[in-house]
C-alpha cells in the first residue's frame, strides 16, 4: 500500500514505529496532489515549504516521544478555514489575493496536535451550493467519474480523500457540505452538533447552523479528528462545554439493543430506486447486528428546504455585507466617484452569480413588510421541526436516511438554482436543528458511491459514529 | 411573488451590488422561482409557536469588555491588506 492512501490509525502506527517519517509520508501525498490535481482541481492552494517544515518538526516531535494522536499526519483544510500567512480565497474573486492574519481555532488545535497541512481545497464559492461548481477557481471533478461533480460544498475536501491526496481533510457544513460531498466522493463525513468545535477563523456563512468537521477514509478517522477539534473556545461563545467523549473507545461497542429510527419521509417519491435499496440493506445490516428499527415520521421534513432558503440567505446577506472593499480583498477604488461607488463596484464585480443570488434573496426576505413573512415564519416552523425531533429522540437512539436522493450528477446538469437546492433535502433538516450528522457509504451505484446518513442527538456524536461504524465493513 | 427588472434593482440597490443589466434579466425568473417555493411555508400552522433563536439552548453567554493583545505581526498582516492605509488607520473616500 502506498504511503498517502493509509488511513490515519495505519500512518499513526506505521509513524510510531518507524516505518516511515512524516516527511515521507507528506512527500508522498504531495506527489499526487501534484500528479492528480490538474485532472481534478480539488485543491487551490499547496503550501509545499511550509507542509515540509512542519513534517519535519513533527519527525523530530516523534523522535522525542510527544506523540498525539495526529502528529505527522497531513490533511488538507477547505478553503474558507484562516491558515496564518497562507492564502484564503473562499474560493471567490473577492479574497481572490487576501493573506490570513492569524489561525483558525481548530487549525491551531491541528497545528498544536502536530498535524502537517498540506493546502487548502476548492469549494463552492463562500460554501454556497451543493456541487463545487461556483467556485471561482474552476469545478472539482469526482475522482470516480470526472464528468460528474464531488458535490459541495466541501467538494476538494471529500475529492482529495477520494483521491488519496492526503490522509483526511476538513470540511464545514451548513446544511450538508460535508455529508453530501462525501457521499457522492464514496468518503465520510461527519458534522458535528452546532457549537461542538470552535467557527473562529472559518468565514462566516450562516452562523446558525455552520459547523467545522472531517472527511476521512473511516469513521475512527473521522472519531480521531473531531475529538481533537473539539472544546469550549472563548473565540466562539456558541461552543459548547459539554463534554467530548471518547469517541474513539465508544465506536467498538456493539449496537445491541440500540434503537434506531427510520423516517419515512426521507424516502420519497421521485428518488432513485437503487439508493433507497442501497440504504434499506444497511438499515438490515443493523438490524442483523441486533439493532431494534423503528418506523417513525417527521412530517414538517417536507418544510425543510423552504426554512433552510429562507434562514441561510438572510443570514448570508448579513454576513457577507463585510466585503467592502475597505479593508481587505478586491477593491474597486480607482473609478469609483464615492465611497458607496467603492461598494457597488467591488461586491459587483468579486462575487459570483449564486452568492449575489443568495444575498438578494436574503435582503429581500429581511426587507421592511417582508421580514414577518419570510424570516420570522421560517424561525417559528424551524421550532416545529426542532420539537419534531426532540419527540422522535425520546424514543429513538438514532436515525437513519440517504444521504442524497441521487447519486452525483453530471457536471453542469443542474441548471436552475431550485433543481440543486433540492439534491439537499435530506440533510438540511438535522443542521436547522443542530444535530450531529454523517455520511458513510453504504453502496454502488451505476458504478457510483452511495451514502447513508446517521443523525444523532445533541452531543451524541458517539452513538453516531459506532452505529455508522457497524454499517461500513 | 413575481419580481420584475425593477424590484430586482431596487434589492440589489439595497444589497450594494452592481449589476448589469443581463444580470437584471437572469436574476427576476430565477429569485421569483425560489421565493414562489419558499411560499409552501405559509400553509404551516404556527400559532403559539416561539421563533427559534439558539438551537442548543446557551442563553446570554457573557464575558468581561477587556482590551486583549494582539500579536503585532497578525495586526500587521491584517491592517496591511487595505488598499490605502495611514498609520495604524485605512483611509477611505470622504463619507460626507
Amino acid at each position: 500500500m502506498k504511503l498517502n492512501e493509509l488511513t490515519i490509525k495505519q500512518a499513526r502506527e506505521g509513524l510510531d514505529k518507524k516505518e516511515f517519517t512524516s516527511i515521507e509520508l507528506t512527500v508522498a501525498c504531495l506527489d499526487v496532489i501534484k500528479k492528480e490535481n490538474k485532472k481534478i482541481n480539488a485543491v487551490l492552494t499547496v503550501c509545499e515549504k511550509e507542509a515540509l517544515e512542519e513534517a519535519k518538526k513533527a519527525d523530530e516531535r516523534i523522535a522525542r516521544g510527544e506523540i498525539s494522536e495526529l502528529t505527522g499526519i497531513p490533511y488538507l483544510a477547505k478553503d474558507n478555514y484562516l491558515t496564518k500567512g497562507v492564502r484564503m480565497t473562499a474560493a471567490s474573486k473577492i479574497l481572490e489575493n487576501y493573506i490570513a492574519p492569524y489561525d483558525a481555532t481548530v487549525i491551531k488545535k491541528l497545528r498544536e496536535a502536530g498535524a502537517v497541512l498540506l493546502g487548502k481545497t476548492n469549494l463552492d464559492e463562500f460554501a454556497h451550493g451543493g456541487s463545487t461548481e461556483n467556485s471561482a477557481f474552476g469545478v472539482t471533478k469526482n475522482p470516480h467519474d470526472l464528468a460528474r461533480v464531488a458535490g459541495g460544498s466541501s467538494g476538494g475536501s471529500a475529492a482529495a480523500v477520494a483521491a488519496n491526496m492526503c490522509i483526511f481533510s476538513l470540511g464545514s457544513d451548513t446544511g450538508g457540505s460535508i455529508r453530501c460531498p462525501a457521499s457522492y466522493c464514496g468518503t465520510v463525513g461527519l458534522k458535528p452538533t452546532y457549537g461542538r468545535a470552535s467557527r473562529f477563523g472559518i468565514v462566516a456563512m450562516t452562523s446558525s447552523t455552520d459547523v467545522p468537521g472531517p472527511l476521512t477514509k473511516t469513521v475512527e478517522d473521522a472519531s480521531i479528528v473531531q475529538r481533537a477539534i473539539s472544546g469550549h473556545d472563548k473565540n466562539d461563545f456558541t461552543t459548547t462545554k459539554e463534554p467530548i467523549g471518547n469517541y474513539t473507545d465508544k465506536i467498538k461497542k456493539d449496537i445491541k439493543g440500540l434503537k434506531i429510527g427510520v423516517p419515512k419521509d426521507f424516502f420519497v417519491d421521485g428518488m432513485n430506486k437503487d439508493i433507497e435499496k442501497s440504504v434499506r440493506d444497511a438499515i438490515k445490516k443493523l438490524k442483523d447486528q441486533g439493532a431494534d428499527i423503528i418506523d417513525i415520521s417527521l412530517p414538517h421534513t417536507k418544510y425543510a428546504l423552504a426554512v433552510y432558503y429562507i434562514i441561510t440567505p438572510s443570514e448570508i446577506s448579513s454576513n457577507l455585507g463585510k466585503f467592502d472593499g475597505i479593508r481587505y480583498g478586491l477593491s474597486e477604488q480607482k473609478d469609483a466617484k464615492d465611497l458607496n461607488d467603492i461598494y457597488f463596484k467591488t461586491r459587483g464585480k468579486g462575487f459570483g452569480a449564486e452568492t449575489k443570488r443568495r444575498i438578494m434573496l436574503g435582503t429581500y426576505t429581511l426587507s421592511a413588510g417582508y421580514y414577518d413573512a419570510y424570516y420570522l415564519q421560517a424561525q417559528k416552523v424551524r421550532t416545529k421541526i426542532i420539537k419534531e425531533f426532540d419527540q422522535v429522540f425520546d424514543k429513538v437512539d438514532v436515525l437513519i436516511t440517504p444521504s442524497t436522493p441521487n447519486i452525483a450528477f453530471k457536471i453542469g446538469d443542474r441548471k436552475d438554482p431550485l433543481s440543486m437546492y433540492l439534491e439537499d433535502i435530506f440533510t438540511l433538516s438535522p443542521s436547522l436543528a443542530g444535530l450531529p450528522a454523517m455520511s458513510v457509504p453504504c453502496g454502488i451505484v451505476d458504478n457510483m458511491p452511495v451514502g447513508v446518513q446517521v443523525i444523532g442527538k445533541k452531543f451524541d456524536e458517539g452513538t453516531v459514529l459506532r452505529v455508522a461504524n457497524s454499517i461500513t465493513p | 411573488m413575481k419580481l420584475d427588472k425593477k424590484e430586482v434593482k431596487k434589492i440589489a440597490n439595497l444589497a450594494r451590488l452592481e449589476l448589469t443589466d443581463k444580470e437584471l434579466e437572469i436574476y427576476g425568473p430565477q429569485l421569483s422561482d425560489v421565493l414562489s417555493y419558499i411560499d409552501q411555508l405559509q400553509e404551516v400552522d404556527v400559532t403559539n409557536i416561539e421563533p427559534t433563536a439558539q438551537v442548543t439552548g446557551l442563553e446570554n453567554v457573557m464575558r468581561d469588555d477587556e482590551v486583549e493583545e494582539w500579536p503585532n505581526d497578525e495586526v500587521e498582516s491584517a491592517l496591511g491588506q487595505a488598499p490605502e492605509r495611514e498609520g495604524k488607520y485605512i483611509k477611505v473616500k470622504r463619507v460626507l
